[in-house]
């Protein structure tokens, strides 16, 4: 079916309102289930057994002490995960990852499993395993793994995108490189130029619900998983796919989801959990410790960029460059890449050139974290930019909105842009009430841009009308932060009818076709669009219901309000059917009445937010506190404005936490020394102020509703709104993330990098 | 006829060209002919790639038309989080 | 295997009575003998509050609590917060300002957020905040949640 994805300016009668949730009852009262507050008759503990070692050959496992354990079911190492995937490298490094083969590449690394009856003999289980470690010298830096001598974390590993083409081995996996003209020769033209450099750290995403899930496969080869995850079709394909099993046996059942961010689009110990059940012959739920998920997740990349950036003195860039180095863990990734897109996606610029460089390092296996790479690119990129304002003398705001990108700019990273929102965020932020906000001793206040992609991908929904008339709307998009609310929304504007009438559920893998990841901002924006496919789909067949009782054309029907009605003049006499009338019908008309969509939802367009803080550094601690703070950002449409500015709040939250507080501390072992939330300190409720937050809504034209995806930008800026305001508060400019009381410290006493006066 | 732009890490795949003139009207078939012309591109695509036209991204679609004298640009495949 | 434990005590005004092995915790006893899996494990040190109960009305975190020091003693965990079907004035306003969005933090913070009213029915912005930096929350940045407690220590100092 071929859908018109375009715009239709329209005013909405429910959409934009503020109902209550559907789910809000089961979370309130603790009824609704997560991952782990499932169990099975008869099901086992399932327990994993992590290398203590930063890198080491594995000689030997032996087993056999464990498996004579009684009441242990199953060991696993990887030799009960055969190679299937038919030299497909980044399928092997998936299930390398979940279980290690041969090596140990980081601390926490799985190196076998158990299955037993409790926890107790489980942990026992563990003990009685001998692992066989040979270590071998780590490297857990991303600048200390790209010198020549450092230990090689990947040997077949040769650097991409060099020429001629590397003959040894690297931790550099690939080098990319975009941008556009000469920037030598823009520098040249420059009246001031700035060139620095930052680090940032590596942070987790921090989601309160750890992995969890219960696996049970059966001797036929059928499975079922429940899991929590941000995508179980996903789960399902790579699941099947590693085990070796047919996609249609495996039902892979979301639970609701405790926070994902990026880091439950990705297998971790499911493929172990169903390993473990195909070996026990029994159901296996696995949940992860808090340890664990530090230690063996997916976190993001720590970093090291280089920025320079020249300016005139009237204040346009001619020239912007940067070399981005990210490390991906023990595994070749694009992250660095990524970084080096997304850079100086938010400027109009003649010159620009952005390296990336993607690194191994003996850590864990990176993944997405909310808008992944931008962020720390934005660090560095909004940092320097305030400083080249400050050097020229003009408002840091001013200065981005005489460089902002705009329709028909050539982005960073190639293409040129359609109608975008930077431009209306910078000048709603230029207006806001906040700017006019007094400041004291100690305070400042600092602001920045940020940029993302939002993406659509497969999606697939059912709308299907009971015979009272109300709505099951079936979606396959994880619900991360109250989509099924927008969704049902959507589908009573479409239908006509009250917004209590509609029931959204995520269904299972086996009640429907593939639907992608809830990732890229995509849940609203692509189960929306299919939502409205789907409603549009069952108006159709409504339509043909009523003509079919009327015994009269079914092109003289149209409907309106939630009811069919006959037009001309000589069905005057016909009175309107409701939906619930259609429906008491629909045993005796056709059958039962639905709808139904798949689309590829593309045209999703990106995405643009400025934030503005204020913040009070204490210079005798540097501890920095956050005051005030602004988000503004393009939503296109708000279904549910509450949501959209939940997702606002929270992603400003995150990187308020990464900005000032948030990182992996590794030893010189090469261990992770803070897996807990004690030490790994995440913002609380008393570290933060209200959040304010400004929906913009410029119709993206690629969405029926002008919908845009809002889940993953406001990530981006806050790193850089805090230096700029911390280096306002304290006159020191900060190039290390996170901005730590000691680091802050240091730099007062050291006069760092002073950059001026506050 | 489209001229295709290629992101950096695709150049050497063409002999350096920054960019390539290719007939097709879907992204599938402009994908189909340039593998056809530059088979190692292939692995490249494997690993996962979008299209860019007119500044809007896909990442799926294979079906996706490219209306006549689209700026169409190749770039890698991006995950959100 | 040590000797099981045999304890009685009082959930949500409930009698009950379980066997726990020595090492288990309250929470353990909760989700995994009782079937009560509101209280959540975000951590299993103290850290994050997810598993936040009362314990003869004190908040504690059932993580750290051993399942047999609660013998004899009153346990009240979310699933105790409404009665008859009707919900607590705190379960109200979170619905209804949005302060949730994943959700799995909610238990911990509601069960907190009484603790907190029960002793102090008119808490400023600041008391609130306090009183609550026990629970952590990674996905609302705790604006609506600040304003879901204000509006329902508001509705219960109406209605008292």
């Amino acid at each position: 079916m071929n859908h018109d994805q375009s715009f239709t300016n329209q005013e909405f009668k429910i959409v934009g309102t503020r109902p209550p949730r559907p789910d809000g009852v089961d979370k309130v009262t603790g009824r609704a289930r997560y991952g782990a507050d499932v169990s099975a008759p008869g099901q086992l503990v399932g327990l994993i057994l992590r290398s203590p070692h930063a890198h080491a050959k594995i000689k030997k496992i032996d087993t056999s002490k464990a498996e004579k354990l009684p009441g242990v079911k199953a060991v696993i190492t990887s030799a009960d995960l055969p190679d299937l995937t038919k030299g497909d490298r980044s399928q092997l490094d998936i299930l390398e990852n979940c279980m290690a083969r041969g090596r140990a590449l980081y601390d926490g690394h799985a190196v076998a499993a158990v299955a037993a009856v409790d926890a107790e003999t489980a942990r026992k289980a563990l003990k009685l395993i001998k692992v066989d470690y040979q270590v071998l010298p780590h490297v857990t830096d991303v600048d200390e793994a790209m010198k020549p001598g450092a230990p090689i974390v990947q040997p077949h590993v040769r650097t991409v995108g060099v020429n001629p083409a590397p003959t040894k081995a690297s931790n550099v996996s690939q080098r990319t490189e975009f941008g556009h003209g000469d920037v030598e020769a823009g520098f040249k033209r420059a009246d001031v130029i700035v060139e620095r450099s930052y680090k940032t750290e590596q942070t987790h995403q921090g989601y309160i619900e750890p992995h969890a899930c219960l696996a049970s496969v059966g001797p036929d080869g059928q499975g079922e998983l429940w899991v929590t995850t941000q995508g179980h079709f996903t789960f399902r394909n790579v699941c099947a796919s590693l085990l070796g099993m047919d996609v249609a046996k495996l039902k892979v059942t979301s639970s609701e989801i405790g926070g994902g961010f990026g880091g439950k689009t990705h297998v971790w110990m499911e493929p172990v959990a169903l390993a473990l059940s195909r070996k026990a012959n029994r159901p296996v739920k696995v949940v992860m410790t808090r340890e664990e998920v530090f230690r063996a997740t997916g976190p993001t990349c720590s970093t090291s960029i280089d920025v320079k950036i020249g300016a005139t003195k009237d204040g346009r860039i001619t020239a912007a460059r940067a070399e981005l180095r990210y490390q991906d863990g023990a595994f070749p990734s694009i992250w660095g890449m990524l970084g080096a897109m997304t850079s100086f996606a938010c400027y109009d610029l003649e010159n620009v050139k952005a390296i990336g460089y993607d690194v191994l390092v003996n850590r864990p296996k990176v993944a997405a974290y909310r808008a992944p790479s931008a962020p720390m690119a934005a660090f560095a990129v909004e940092s320097t930019i305030d400083q080249v304002a400050v050097q020229i003398g003009m408002d840091p705001v001013d200065f981005r909105i005489k460089n902002a990108a705009k329709e028909g700019t050539r982005a960073s990273y190639g293409p040129t842009y359609g109608p975008i929102g930077i431009g209306p965020t910078l000048l709603a932020a230029k207006n806001h009430p906040h700017m006019k906000a007094p400041l004291h001793k100690n305070q400042g206040r600092g602001m920045a841009c940020g940029f993302w992609f939002n993406f659509g991908g497969q999606t697939c929904t059912d709308l299907n009308i009971g015979v009272d008339g109300t709505v099951s709307l079936t979606v396959g998009t994880v619900d991360v932060g109250g989509s099924r609310a927008s969704l049902s929304l959507i589908a009573a504007e479409e239908l006509g009818i009250p917004y209590e009438k509609v029931k959204c559920t995520v269904a299972d893998t086996a009640s429907l076709g593939h639907n992608d990841t809830t990732e890229g901002s995509r849940g609203t924006f692509s189960s929306g669009m299919a939502t409205i496919y789907a409603a549009r789909d069952a108006i159709r067949v409504l339509k043909e219901r009523a003509a079919k009782q009327w015994e009269i054309d079914v092109a003289d029907v149209t409907w309106r309000n939630g009811r069919a009605v006959a037009l001309k003049a000589e069905h005057g006499n016909l009175s309107e059917l409701t939906l619930e009338e259609l429906a008491a019908a629909s045993p005796r008309t056709g059958g039962p009445i639905a709808g139904h969509n798949e689309v590829v939802a593309d045209g999703a367009g990106v995405s643009f937010a400025t934030h503005i803080c204020d913040v009070e550094v204490d210079p005798e601690t540097g501890y920095t506190k956050v005051i005030r703070y602004t988000v503004i950002q393009d939503a296109g449409k708000a279904i549910h404005p509450d949501y959209v500015e939940g997702q606002f709040q929270g992603a400003a939250a995150q990187g308020i936490g990464w900005a000032l507080n948030e990182e992996y501390v590794y030893g010189k072992d090469g261990r992770l020394q803070n897996p807990g939330f004690l030490d790994y300190r995440i913002p609380v409720c008393s570290d933060l102020p209200f959040i304010d937050t400004q929906i913009l809504e410029i119709p993206n034209p690629g969405h029926p509703y002008g919908v845009r995806g809002v889940g993953e930008t406001s990530i981006v800026p806050p790193l850089a709104a805090i230096a700029n305001a911390v280096s306002n508060a304290a006159g020191v400019r900060l190039t290390h993330i996170p901005m730590s009381p000691p680091r802050i410290l240091n730099a007062i006493k050291n006069g760092n990098g002073k950059s001026h006066a506050a | 006829m489209i001229e295709v732009q290629l992101s950096a890490s695709l150049r050497e795949f063409a002999g350096g060209a920054a960019s390539v003139a290719v007939e097709a009207t879907t992204v599938r078939e402009l994908l189909r002919k340039l593998v056809e012309r530059y088979p190692r591109m292939q692995k490249r695509f494997d690993e996962g790639i979008a299209v860019s036209i007119n500044g809007e991204i896909f990442r799926d679609d294979r079906a996706q038309r490219i209306p006549e004298g689209a700026e169409v640009y190749l770039l890698p495949r991006i995950p959100g989080g | 295997m040590a000797q099981g434990i045999h304890v009685s005590m009082t959930i949500n005004g409930d009698s009950v009575e379980y066997v726990c092995q020595p090492r288990e915790t309250l929470l353990d006893v909760l989700r995994d003998r009782l079937g009560l899996t509101g209280a959540k494990e975000g951590c299993g040190t103290g850290d994050c509050g997810a598993c936040s109960v009362t314990l003869d009305g004190r908040l504690v975190c059932s993580c750290l609590v051993l399942g047999a020091e609660a013998e004899g003693k009153s346990v009240t965990t979310v699933e105790g917060l409404s009665t008859n079907g009707t919900l607590h004035p705190l379960q109200q306003k979170f619905i209804e300002h949005a302060a949730l969005q994943c959700g799995v933090c909610t238990p911990g913070f509601l069960v907190s957020a009484k603790a907190l009213l029960d002793r102090n029915p008119d808490p400023s912005e600041v008391e609130i905040r306090y009183a609550l930096a026990g629970n952590l929350c990674r996905c609302t940045g705790y604006d609506k949640i600040v304003r879901a407690v204000d509006a329902a220590a508001k509705e219960l100092r109406r209605k008292a």
